[in-house]
């Protein structure tokens, strides 16, 4: 029998001594959960961006029905705001593993007018009306997303199957108590699951992981040079959809992405890690949270995140 | 005055290696739970800045001014109606490292519905820390907490004794309200107690051992929670080998494109059929005798395959495909176990359920009950007790409301696999489900 090309002396060695490291119950608990859902769900899919946590969480199906391929498609929520490598990155992605994609286009609400832009030009909050839509077009009774629970205070208060009525709605307030490893998935029709298989992991959990695994991912992850300009005390790239104001100035800085999400945004940190190793210590030793570094539109209020899930975000 | 500057995180760059560690959290309103947990994350340097910035601003905003520092609730307070009220509706999830160890906590809410949301939290606990006010001591609600603890067979416990800098750090009062925490836990059977005593406001033996209780010569709390053991690292060398059956993985679907692209691979790959589960218990090895549950049948073990590598053995709690010597019949729900250590099936349970929904249940009442990977039909046969939380002691009872712990007669529609809860919290525990609406109505456990 042929061992696939991943993590294989780690894993022996520590299955040989018996102790398992945080990375690998982590990694273990995300299979459990994975696989739960493929046997008890009829149609689930995977929410994929490109973006390291659902990069992770697709790693992880790959390994969970080895040698098998993934049991499950693919859905991108497209902002018609991504970063091209992001895309690029996407398309490989599904193509390697002979996936399924199916794309949800912010851009096509706009241009029929299901939807209007917002004044301030982020498409985040729009992409929850496209995701419903597609969610019931396929039918789909069961979404896997890449959340975790330390990336905001709404998230840390959320199951790891998290029920949703056919609004998509989540309820903080009636949520289904999550006992031992029982995840209960069970719902009446129209009513779906969200899925969150890294709950458990941190940021640098999450780091630690690809570079255990050589997880490849867009290279916006990494230290490189690009025009940007300074506005809400981020860098924001300079772009089709990102244009500076006349009194922002556009410079040349090395930055790096800690969040790939809307370029309208999304911001960089300036960093000179360029490979993993320095991400993963540029990680450890960071003094702000991913989001409160990158993410615009969690800066809305202090419960953006929680309204915008209380109407079907994932 | 609380420190709010923050620096560069404890946790060591790059280190791998580290365990993981459960541990969930009991307190009453007012025992000052939020201000330990703000206190632990605080000091061991898991609130970044900017999460640090929004508090302090919504604090000042609320009127926590100069001098009173300000207000922990709000770090672990995370949703508005939380905020508004200033209570914590539910469970929340905090994660924090050292060094050493990867914590996961969860935070539970002290009130109103303290049962059933700290047996949520402390289904997976490896440890619950149990909150005193050391001017009030051992309190009816810490009987409950310490009952519930016990019931559910947590590990480990930790009593802090808290307000202590409000006490005078006196020796003698800690070691009274400790004295009534002893023999409060003997009673009930516990174990492995750890107290000490801390004050969360001043942090003293939160994270690093205080020169104000000089007569203490204990660990402080997170010294305690990175040395104790982990449940995995506690029993799977005991245990029976158990492996619920999540599905089946015979790649009809198609292989992984890097194996169907070899077409050696292909071909070697073209029979693959594997049991895929996550280990409850114990270790299994490529050559051990094996059982499947329900149809008894023996084989060995041909292969074992961990995330896509072929290992000799594995154990809980690893995620495996397990392939077998003969071609047997275990679909989901099926167990694999070691041979001659299965347990005989059971069509009737007595249980002890933990009643979580708001509708009461009763005699006659047609259920699911869901136990590792199998969900079957059930039908309340009786209700035969309910525990008073402050005696402890059973007394007669026909329905269970919620936060209620009780004892029940369950009938299955199929034989599941129950072994005592003590021996196994995995193949000991299982779900009460609404059949309409899937609702999770109680939590159960099998007595020994």
């Amino acid at each position: 029998m042929r061992a696939a090309p991943v993590s294989g002396e780690r894993t022996a060695a520590l299955a040989q001594c018996g102790a398992l490291d945080a990375l690998d119950v982590l990694e273990a608990e995300s299979i459990h959960i994975i696989r739960e859902v493929v046997a008890e769900f009829e149609r689930p899919v995977l929410l994929f961006s490109g973006g390291k946590d659902s990069v992770v969480v697709l790693h992880l199906a790959a390994k969970a029905f080895w040698p098998g391929k993934v049991p499950f498609p693919v859905l991108h929520v497209d902002t018609g705001h991504n970063f091209p490598e992001v895309l690029a990155f996407r398309d490989d992605t599904v193509a390697r593993l002979g996936l399924r994609l199916e794309v949800a286009s912010v851009q096509d609400y706009l241009d029929d007018g299901r939807l209007q832009e917002r004044p301030d030009g982020t498409r985040n909050p729009l992409q929850t009306l496209p995701l419903l839509d597609a969610i019931a077009a396929g039918r789909h009774d069961a979404v896997f997303g890449g959340a975790r629970r330390d990336e905001d205070k709404a998230r840390a208060k959320e199951r790891i199957i998290s029920l949703r009525d056919e609004f998509g709605q989540w309820d903080p307030r009636n949520q289904r108590p999550e006992l031992w490893s029982l995840y209960n998935g069970r719902h009446t029709p129209g009513q779906h699951v969200r899925a969150f298989p890294i709950s458990n992991w941190t940021e640098l959990d999450v780091w630690r992981y690809i570079e255990r695994e050589g997880i490849e991912l867009p290279p916006l992850y990494y230290a490189h040079e690009r025009e940007v300009f300074r506005r809400d005390g981020m860098w924001r790239a300079v772009g089709e959809v990102s244009q500076p104001l006349q009194s922002e100035t556009v410079e040349r800085r090395v930055v790096r992405y800690r969040t790939v999400g809307d370029m309208s945004c999304t911001g960089a940190v300036e960093s000179e890690a360029s490979d993993v190793t320095a991400v993963v210590a540029e990680v450890a030793r960071t003094t702000v949270t991913e989001r409160g570094a990158t993410r615009a539109d969690d800066r809305l209020s202090e419960a953006a995140m929680e309204d915008r899930k209380k109407d079907g975000y994932f | 005055m609380t420190d709010v500057s923050t620096s560069a995180p404890r946790v060591a760059t790059g280190v791998g290696g580290s365990t993981l560690f459960r541990f969930a959290t009991a307190g009453s309103v007012d025992d000052g739970k939020s201000t330990l947990v703000g206190r632990l994350l605080h000091d061991s340097k898991a609130i970044l800045a900017d999460q640090l910035e929004q508090v302090a601003r919504t604090s000042s905003e609320r009127g926590f001014g100069q001098g009173t520092g300000f207000d922990f609730a709000l770090l672990t307070d995370g949703l508005r109606a939380e905020r508004e009220q200033g209570i914590t509706i539910d469970v929340a999830y905090r994660y924090f490292s050292t060094g050493v160890r990867s914590f996961i906590l969860a935070d539970c809410p002290g009130h109103v519905q303290y049962t059933r949301n700290m047996v949520t939290g402390a289904t997976t606990a490896d440890a619950v820390v149990v909150l005193i006010d050391g001017r009030k001591g051992v309190l009816e609600q810490t009987r409950r907490h310490l009952a519930v603890v016990a019931l559910l067979r947590v590990p480990h416990v930790i009593v802090a004794v808290n307000k202590i800098d409000l006490l005078g750090y006196d020796e003698q009062v800690f070691a009274d309200v400790s004295g009534q925490v002893r023999e409060v836990a003997a009673g009930l059977g516990l174990v492995d107690v750890h107290v000490l005593p801390v004050s969360a406001l001043e942090g003293d033996n939160v994270v690093d051992r205080s020169p104000n209780t000089p007569w203490y010569d204990g660990p402080a709390l997170l010294e305690l929670l990175e040395a104790l053991p982990a449940h995995d690292e506690l029993e799977t060398e005991f245990d029976a080998f158990r492996l619920p059956v999540q599905l089946v993985i015979r790649p009809q679907g198609g292989l992984t494109p890097e194996l169907s692209a070899d077409p050696e691979a292909s071909e070697s790959f073209r029979d693959y059929r594997a049991f895929a589960g996550r280990v409850a218990s114990g270790r299994v090895r490529v050559g051990d005798r094996v059982a499947v549950f329900p149809s008894g049948i023996e084989t060995t073990v041909a292969g074992i395959d961990v995330a896509g590598t072929s290992v000799d053995e594995a154990s809980a709690p690893q995620s495996i495909s397990l392939r077998l010597a003969d071609e047997v019949d275990a679909a989901r729900g099926a167990v694999i176990g070691g041979a001659g250590t299965l347990p005989a099936g059971r069509r009737e349970i007595d249980a002890e359920l933990f009643q979580l929904d708001g509708r009461p249940l009763t005699a006659g009442a047609r259920v699911l009950v869901k136990h590792g990977t199998h969900t079957v039909q059930a039908i309340v046969a009786s209700i035969d007790s309910r525990r008073d939380l402050d005696t402890l002691a059973d007394e007669p009872a026909t329905l269970l409301e919620t936060n209620d712990i009780g004892r029940a007669t369950l009938k299955l529609a199929a034989d599941l696999p129950l072994e005592p809860y003590e021996a196994n919290r995995h193949a000991g525990s299982f779900l009460v489900i609404h059949p309409a609406d899937g609702a999770t109505l109680a939590a159960g456990i099998t007595p020994g």
